[in-house]
């Protein structure tokens, strides 16, 4: 465990640290303008149309534009919450090997909410 | 220092290395701390719960029947309440993204704005939330 905080040579960077940079920071304000863009697609979408129920809803969502739109949007929801839930991680959870392990947990969570969601989206 | 001679002048308790159990609860956050750490709730509520967001997407969208199923099991008055914890959460969690993004762009960069901005966040949020809610259980 102090091996990973403090080696005594080189950097003491923790291995499961943030980028160290301004990346992250710059991906999550993108992935948020990309979800605020979707929901006021849909919110507007909504708001546009006669009808309700199945039909209208799965023809919306089978429209290429819109796949494509909520495909990305999916994306951006998946690396936003990574970063999110990875700070959380990094405020609270001192001990660098549960770190580590919640950090992997997330990310297998995440990648699994995402293919399910390109499932679901790809089957309409 | 500074603010100590201005929080002894005040004769106000001074925090300093805040302990969790024994100052948290008589700790006053001001609006724009609580709007913040309601961000960070707000996400990892989602977050936890996103196989079930991304479930009723997919049962929404797979077939007539699965659509008339998922309608059915959202009308139960429990599942009710999860969606517009949900909700609340969404909604909380955009207002306080957008409020960031405005401080990003040097937007209500001012202690009097960040709080104002702060009770906005939450007028907005409870407001909808709310509406939401009495639509969903069919008030109005």
């Amino acid at each position: 465990m102090d091996a990973f905080n403090k080696p005594g040579f080189g950097t003491t960077r923790k291995i499961t640290g943030a980028g160290y940079g301004m990346r992250d920071w710059l991906m999550q304000r993108i992935s948020a303008v990309v979800m605020i863009v979707f929901t006021a697609v849909i919110l507007v979408s909504c708001l546009l149309s006669k009808s309700t129920g199945y039909a209208w809803w799965a023809g919306l969502m089978a429209h290429p534009l819109m796949q494509a739109t909520a495909m990305v949007t999916f994306i951006a929801l998946a690396w936003h919450a990574w970063v999110g839930m990875r700070d959380i991680w990094m405020d609270y959870v001192k001990h660098a090997g549960l770190r580590l392990t919640l950090h992997v947990l997330t990310i297998v969570w995440m990648l699994g909410c995402l293919t399910y969601a390109i499932r679901a989206l790809w089957r309409i | 220092m500074a603010e100590q001679d201005a929080a002894k002048k005040r004769n106000t308790r001074e925090f300093r290395n805040i302990n969790a159990v024994k100052d948290l609860p008589k700790y006053r956050l001001p609006a724009a701390g609580v709007v913040s750490i309601l961000h960070r709730i707000s996400g990892f509520i989602m977050a936890a719960l996103l196989p079930l967001i991304v479930w009723a997407l997919d049962q929404s969208l797979t077939s007539e029947l699965s659509y008339a199923r998922f309608i059915g099991v959202f009308s139960a008055w429990y599942v009710k309440v999860v969606l517009l914890g949900l909700t609340w959460a969404f909604l909380h969690h955009l207002c306080a993204g957008v409020r960031h993004l405005m401080m990003d762009l040097h937007m209500g960069m001012t202690k009097e704005a960040s709080k104002t901005s702060a009770l906005a966040v939450f007028g907005v949020s409870i407001t909808l939330t709310v509406l939401i809610a009495l639509k969903v259980f069919g008030v109005y």
